[in-house]
């Protein structure tokens, strides 16, 4: 029997991703990786394994998967609706799978990008580093209904099921930004008027960006027809020709010309990433000095979150078939609903 | 917040450094393209590259300027921006020779017809016959000035400044891969599928994007080319019998 996690069931957008291809972007390709990289570390830390270990990015929906081996599994991101057998899993939390038990993973209940990690992260093939999806690339492919994604040796097999408390990033709200190249062009009071509005994520998005809607005016950039295209980095807040700002998440082009008002905080990048559409989103700029005290490097994300990771206790609640427990020598507690 | 923030105001002429996020400064030579501002930008990065600078995670050139990435908690951010500032008053950037190891490229191009509908158009905005348009493009070499947007993807220049032609107000929905197009005095080979404003006047059976090779990118800042004007018979030709990507292009190094 081939060894690994069959996808039975697969949801519109499902593909491997992990922190992505940094060091091409002289050769005009972005670092891609996962939509919300805090995700990735999230299941490292849960699942105590390196970074840089490849997960599967399920874009709203999940689909329906069968372990053809032994495995811990763990879910973050955007929560979705998850169930064993019959039995509703915890996420932000690691799992046992046991060969041929399914796990059914549906839509997301907020947000939109929710990741299913293996122990020893997912096998597949390395193109130029990285086993990431590149969509606007075309590197790699999405994953497809009757596929079976190979696992790596799980370092920590014995590893004890845990889970994280996450804070809510799937709902919108404040998001911190930085000043840009293009800051300067507008105004005083165009910059005001940035941070009072309030913008919505419109259905217009993917991997590359997102549109944000407003009521008003244009944010309007002094000589805005005549920047040269300049690089442009993931979180750059890019205002396009229609008007609507359009913030650039991990596969956007390398290259732009439109005026950047800002650059969003790659702390702050995931809240915008699970942005789903509709979901209000207000910028305000903090001075440089202010964002470096809060940034972390990926290896600091990962041990402050692998320190808050605690035992999962699991609920009573939980249990489908409680009679089917031993509790005590074979005798229930006796006050169980009949 | 919005009293004391530092917007980081435009600085007195160039080079110009300015912030990028918290992970990033840019270093421009010239608001507008130049020849020398160009070679300063490849120079700059290309002296970077080479000297390996602790906490730079990644360089990246545009047209005129440098873009230095690095993770600032090994390299501090003060440090990068006085690192930058020293490395470019030692030196006249703008004087700066081409890069080393370029290479010429002579790729075979059909030119208007049904490949590249947009000749004509872009011709009368240069003030040409699209015959005279196209020799001006063939017989000119140009140079790979950046590399961007798309994987691979070069930007080539400088055409005569008949060919400052602006973008169309509205994007063609879709040009193919090996699209040849111009706008500003610029041409783009497109390794993407991909909407643009820029006119498709060629067509090519060139991949300037290899992902399945080992060495996927193919054009590099400096290099040259020469676009071979040929019939849409043999394009059609050439395609039929290249599954490489090359396109029937032929590469010999600049010494």
């Amino acid at each position: 029997m081939t060894r690994g996690l069959h996808v039975i069931k697969a949801g519109p957008a499902l593909s491997i991703q992990d922190l992505g291809r940094p060091g091409h972007m002289a050769q005009g390709l972005s670092r891609g990786g996962a939509a919300d990289r805090l995700a990735i570390a999230e299941g490292a830390a849960l699942l105590g394994q390196d970074i840089h270990l490849a997960a599967l990015e399920m874009a709203g929906m999940g689909g329906v998967f069968e372990a053809a081996q032994d495995m811990r599994i763990a879910l973050t991101g955007a929560p979705m609706r998850a169930a064993l057998d019959k039995e509703t899993l915890h996420w932000n939390a690691v799992h046992i799978l046991r060969a041929g038990q399914r796990i059914e993973i549906g839509a997301a209940t907020r947000g939109l990008y929710g990741y299913l990690h293996v122990g020893g992260g997912f096998a597949t093939p390395e193109i130029l580093g990285s086993r990431s999806f590149h969509i606007a690339a075309g590197i790699g492919a999405p994953i497809p209904e009757g596929a079976t994604l190979p696992l790596g040796p799980d370092p920590n097999a014995t590893g004890k099921p845990v889970l994280l408390d996450v804070p809510d990033r799937f709902s919108g709200g404040d998001v911190r930004i930085s000043p840009s190249a293009q800051t300067h062009r507008f105004s005083q009071s165009e910059l005001a008027r940035f941070q009072a509005t309030r913008f919505v994520r419109t259905s217009r998005g993917n991997r590359q960006g997102v549109e944000l809607s407003f009521e008003g005016a244009p944010f309007a950039a002094q000589g805005q027809l005549s920047i040269l295209s300049e690089t442009m980095v993931p979180g750059d807040i890019q205002m396009t020709g229609n008007g609507n700002p359009f913030v650039l998440l991990p596969e956007c082009q390398t290259t732009g010309g439109y005026p950047r008002i800002g650059t969003v905080l790659p702390q702050d990048l995931p809240k915008v990433a699970q942005a789903a559409p509709g979901t209000p989103l207000q910028f305000t700029f903090v001075p440089i000095e202010t964002a470096l005290d809060t940034f972390q490097s990926p290896d600091e994300i990962l041990s402050d979150l692998k320190r808050r990771c605690a035992p999962l206790v699991r609920d009573p609640h939980d249990i489908h078939d409680l009679l089917g427990y031993q509790l005590i020598s074979g005798v229930t507690a006796g006050n169980e609903p009949s | 917040m919005n009293a004391n923030t530092d917007y980081r105001a435009d600085e007195e002429g160039f080079p110009r450094l300015s912030n990028i996020g918290l992970t990033g400064v840019l270093v421009s030579f010239a608001d507008q393209l130049s020849e020398a501002a160009n070679r300063a930008a490849l120079a700059f990065r290309a002296m970077i590259e080479a000297e390996s600078w602790p906490g730079v995670e990644e360089t990246a050139t545009s047209l005129t300027s440098v873009y230095v990435g690095f993770d600032p908690k090994q390299a501090p951010h003060a440090a990068i921006t006085a690192a930058i500032r020293a490395a470019l008053e030692g030196k006249d950037w703008y004087g700066a020779p081409l890069p080393e190891k370029r290479a010429l490229w002579r790729i075979p191009t059909a030119f208007g017809g049904k490949w590249a509908p947009q000749l004509e158009e872009a011709a009368a905005l240069a003030g040409v016959p699209p015959a005279e348009a196209i020799s001006e493009i063939t017989q000119q070499t140009v140079r790979v000035m950046t590399i961007g947007f798309a994987p691979g993807q070069p930007y080539l220049g400088q055409l005569p400044l008949n060919w400052d032609i602006p973008r169309q107000s509205a994007l063609t929905a879709k040009v193919p891969v090996g699209a040849l197009v111009v706008a500003i005095r610029q041409l783009v080979l497109f390794t993407a599928e991909t909407p643009t404003g820029w006119r498709h006047i060629g067509q090519t059976v060139f991949r300037g994007f290899r992902p399945e090779t080992p060495d996927p990118f193919v054009l590099r800042p400096g290099d040259e080319v020469i676009f071979e004007q040929v019939t849409d018979t043999v394009l059609e030709n050439i395609r039929a019998q290249d599954s490489s990507g090359n396109g029937g292009a032929v590469r010999e190094d600049i010494r």
